[in-house]
């Protein structure tokens, strides 16, 4: 075969795979989206979850908990993912402690999340008498998501230009207030990018919190009730009723989600780069 | 406070905020293995590990079926990702013109976000109707393999777009010049260059199919056999963990969470061969 | 008045604070008077969930949380003290600990196929045979020359144990049965499927699947409630001592006409015996 024609079933072959690939996503948004719309509308935002085996109601509570989830877990992970990454970029040296450290690290970061959800079961629902509830869940979500928040705020930190450190440094800082007042304040458009990534992942997450957070589709009134995120409530709708329509609108809820989130990061991260290369 | 007492004390707070990755990693390692523990002494590791029957209402614990059962599914999606996925990220990286990479790139970036629940959603409604047709119930290793297929190409591809991005330009134009069609030039310069991040994104992609539970709960049948065909139903470790979790009490529960310990070991040992591979590499580069 | 940048973020951090503290003092506060806790069988589940709501309609200050995660979980819960009823799908073992038991519903246990399925009964036998993998094809059963796609619950539901202890005996379910998680998913699979078989819990019944006959017994309420058809079993909500205050007052709700008609309404058997 002469290395034209193998060239051009090479490329018909690349070419196939990017029809592929679209194809897919095509396929589960437009699944979803086309048995999901119908059902969406106002009142399936803002009615709870009637009980019952027909899935009646709609996902208020499912809602509320997703938002509650999110603050808690993101309040809690911030300083130490932001402390580590710190730390990581600004402080360490080139010995075992931080080997030790980085090991750390990126093994969390492969752990799978059903493993999480076990960790969070024992420690904060029995043993820390948490019950299934959001703290427990939220709690499980942080251990999860510091792997993730410490890399792409490390990733932040390290992008910004020596110059600035070394300026701050000469006008008399302190190391720590060079950091606090000069480079943060910098990396923050990607930190930002690293935070929302994790609400993005802790909107979608399902095993972890599947053990964690109890079932309850009632409204959560305290950080010790149960409640179930939108993704909880996805699998129970699908897996205890055969209210389908309902289920596909809360996937459509869950996608134009992340369809958002991910504006979202794109934005900042345009502008993020923006302003570096601009020299700001 | 004076600013040099806060410099001087600040390092130590973030290494405390840094050793906890660590801590949260060694006491999941631990409460994993004191919960396992019982299961592993009362039916010891041997037959944990390679007895073949799980029946917990007879205290028999066998992890086997549910090991070739991940294994399987892993396999039968990496089989398709891979090809899939390196062919598209050379279709980004080198071969699309402008306009088809802005719209495919963030195409793939979507399909990352997606939850699984909603993936496992569209499987069962989609997926396993689809095998019925071809034979057995549609639960199958088949129809966890085509879900988790889904589920791990887009990281591929982003990783492995990346990879050939990052290698130097003048790989490919000293490939160009000596007369090699683009083609030539992507199969046996690029590629090979860009190995290593290729393999760190297949390894990626293996971690996030083993460890994924909910949409194989969905989608594989849970059935506590070794198949013997893709269109056999099976059950994975993960989603095993997941589906009797909530029903399981004393012995049955220490037995699930033996099964995390084996789980968590599986990863540990695909993550320290990632790490190993790509420290070579990157010494030779 | 606008911060200067160092100020920022340690006034995020005080809001933040702030939040927080708040949250957990409405938890606090809360949490202990107007609560009822439930959790267990994923049978009782939806019965529950619908008498709870009937009870808040009629009683808006009180909260009543309804969780699954098995009969087992149910039991044990409820004797640790974690909720205060427990729910149960079956009897209880006796290595389980002596809770006092409420019979709010009794519960049907279908055997269904796909609506197509030419087959209408079976027997008690032929189920047996059925889930033990010694019938394979519906030929054997007067069916179709096809492949019989068994599908079951996991091990550990009440419903499952139930249905072992009522057909199954000593023979087990064969190791090729597809297991899924609840009576709903089962229903889905079953109603999708022309080859496949399954139980399900009477308040899952609908058009979408066919429930057999048991020994000639149709699956109605009224012939388990006379005792006729094989496969009853009764649902419970389980408390450790006996109930006192507004866990009293939900249970009496539950076990009286508004609350047994509900249950009827579900798909499920009014208990007919007062709590023992």
């Amino acid at each position: 075969m002469s290395a034209k024609s193998s060239q051009k079933i090479a490329m018909a072959f690349i070419w196939g795979s990017g029809v592929i690939t679209v194809l897919i996503l095509f396929l589960i948004i437009g699944y979803v989206l086309a048995r999901g719309v119908p059902a969406l509308g106002w009142d399936f935002l803002f009615t709870a979850p009637k009980g019952g085996l027909s899935g009646e109601g709609g996902i208020s509570t499912a809602i509320v908990s997703t938002i509650y989830i999110v603050i808690l877990t993101i309040a809690m992970l911030i300083v130490p993912g932001i402390g580590a990454a710190i730390y990581l970029s600004e402080y360490a040296k080139d010995n075992w402690l931080t080997r030790i450290i980085r090991y750390g690290v990126d093994t969390l970061a492969g752990v799978p999340s059903i493993v999480f959800g076990l960790f969070g079961f024992v420690l904060f629902v029995t043993a820390l008498h948490f019950s299934f509830s959001l703290l427990a869940g939220a709690l499980t979500m942080v251990c999860l998501l510091l792997p993730t928040l410490i890399r792409t705020s490390e990733e932040a930190i390290k992008a910004v230009p020596r110059s600035h450190r070394e300026g701050a440094l000469a006008l008399g800082a302190t190391k720590w207030q060079a950091i606090w007042r000069v480079v943060l304040p910098s990396a923050l458009p990607g930190i930002v990018t690293g935070i929302i990534l994790c609400i993005g992942r802790i909107v979608g997450e399902t095993a972890c919190l599947y053990v964690t957070i109890g079932g309850s589709a009632a409204m959560p009134t305290s950080l010790l009730s149960g409640g179930r995120t939108l993704s909880l409530h996805l699998f129970y709708l699908s897996m205890e009723t055969n209210a389908f329509e309902k289920a596909m609108a809360t996937a459509a809820v869950l996608i134009i989600t992340i369809l958002i989130i991910n504006t979202i990061i794109n934005w900042i991260s345009y502008r993020f780069q923006a302003r570096m290369r601009g020299g700001a | 406070m004076s600013r040099h007492f806060i410099d001087r004390n600040a390092k130590y707070l973030v290494l405390l905020c840094a050793s906890a990755s660590f801590i949260i990693l060694a006491a999941i390692a631990l409460f994993t293995l004191r919960e396992g523990l019982p299961a592993l002494q009362e039916v010891g590791w041997l037959k944990l590990i390679f007895g073949t029957e799980w029946r917990p209402s007879l205290d028999k614990f066998g992890i086997l079926p549910m090991i070739v059962g991940s294994l399987a599914v892993t396999l039968g999606a990496m089989i398709l990702a891979i090809p899939l996925g390196v062919g598209c990220a050379v279709l980004l990286a080198e071969v699309a013109p402008h306009r088809v990479r802005q719209f495919l790139r963030p195409a793939v970036e979507i399909l990352v976000g997606i939850p699984s629940v909603v993936y496992g959603l569209v499987g069962m409604l989609l997926i396993v109707p689809l095998i019925r047709e071809i034979g057995g119930t549609g639960y199958s290793i088949a129809a966890g393999a085509l879900v988790l297929m889904a589920m791990v190409l887009p990281t591929i591809i982003s990783i492995s777009e990346d990879s050939i991005r990052a290698v130097p330009r003048r790989y490919k134009e000293g490939s160009l010049a000596l007369g090699a069609t683009h083609w030539q030039t992507i199969w046996h310069v690029l590629i090979p260059a860009a190995r290593s991040g290729i393999l760190a994104g297949v390894i990626l992609g293996i971690g996030r199919a083993i460890g994924e539970a909910m949409a194989m709960i969905m989608v594989m049948g849970n059935a506590i056999q070794i198949p013997t065909s893709p269109l056999d139903p099976a059950r994975s470790l993960a989603g095993g963990i997941a589906v009797e979790i909530t029903y399981a009490g004393g012995l049955h529960q220490n037995a699930l969470f033996a099964v995390g310990v084996v789980l968590f070991f599986l990863i540990m040992v695909i993550n320290s061969f990632a790490m190993v591979v790509m420290r070579r590499r990157g010494e030779r580069t | 008045m606008r911060l200067r940048t160092e100020q920022k973020l340690p006034a995020l951090a005080l809001v933040i604070t702030l939040l927080l503290t708040a949250l957990t003092l409405t938890g606090c506060s809360g949490g202990a008077s107007n609560t009822i806790t439930e959790a267990g069988s994923t049978t009782v589940q939806p019965v529950a969930e619908k008498l709870a709501e009937a009870y808040k309609a009629k009683n808006p200050d009180v909260a009543i949380t309804i969780q699954g995660g098995g009969s087992s979980v149910g039991i044990k819960s409820c004797n640790d003290g974690t909720v205060d009823i427990g729910a149960a799908s079956r009897e209880l073992k006796s290595t389980e600990p002596n809770l006092i038991k409420h019979l709010i519903a009794r519960d049907g246990i279908a055997i269904v196929t796909h609506p197509s399925n030419p087959v209408t009964g079976l027997t008690k036998e032929q189920v047996r045979g059925i889930f033990s993998g010694n019938i394979t094809k519906w030929s054997q059963v007067g069916g179709q020359n096809k492949e019989i796609h068994v599908i079951a619950r996991e091990e550990g539901s009440g419903t499952r144990t139930a249905f072992e202890e009522m057909i199954m005996g000593d023979a087990l379910v064969k190791a090729s049965t597809i297991l899924l998680p609840s009576s709903g998913a089962i229903r889905t699979a079953v109603s999708s499927d022309p080859q496949a078989i399954g139980f399900i819990s009477f308040g899952y019944i609908d058009t979408s699947v066919k429930a057999l006959t048991i020994n000639s017994v149709a699956a109605t309420a009224h012939n388990a409630s006379d005792g006729t058809y094989p496969l009853v079993r009764p649902l419970y909500f389980l408390t450790k001592t006996q109930p006192t205050g507004l866990v009293k007052e939900f249970i009496d709700f539950c076990l009286g006409t508004e609350g047994q008609s509900i249950v009827a309404e579900e798909g499920y058997i009014p208990g007919d015996q007062p709590s023992h």
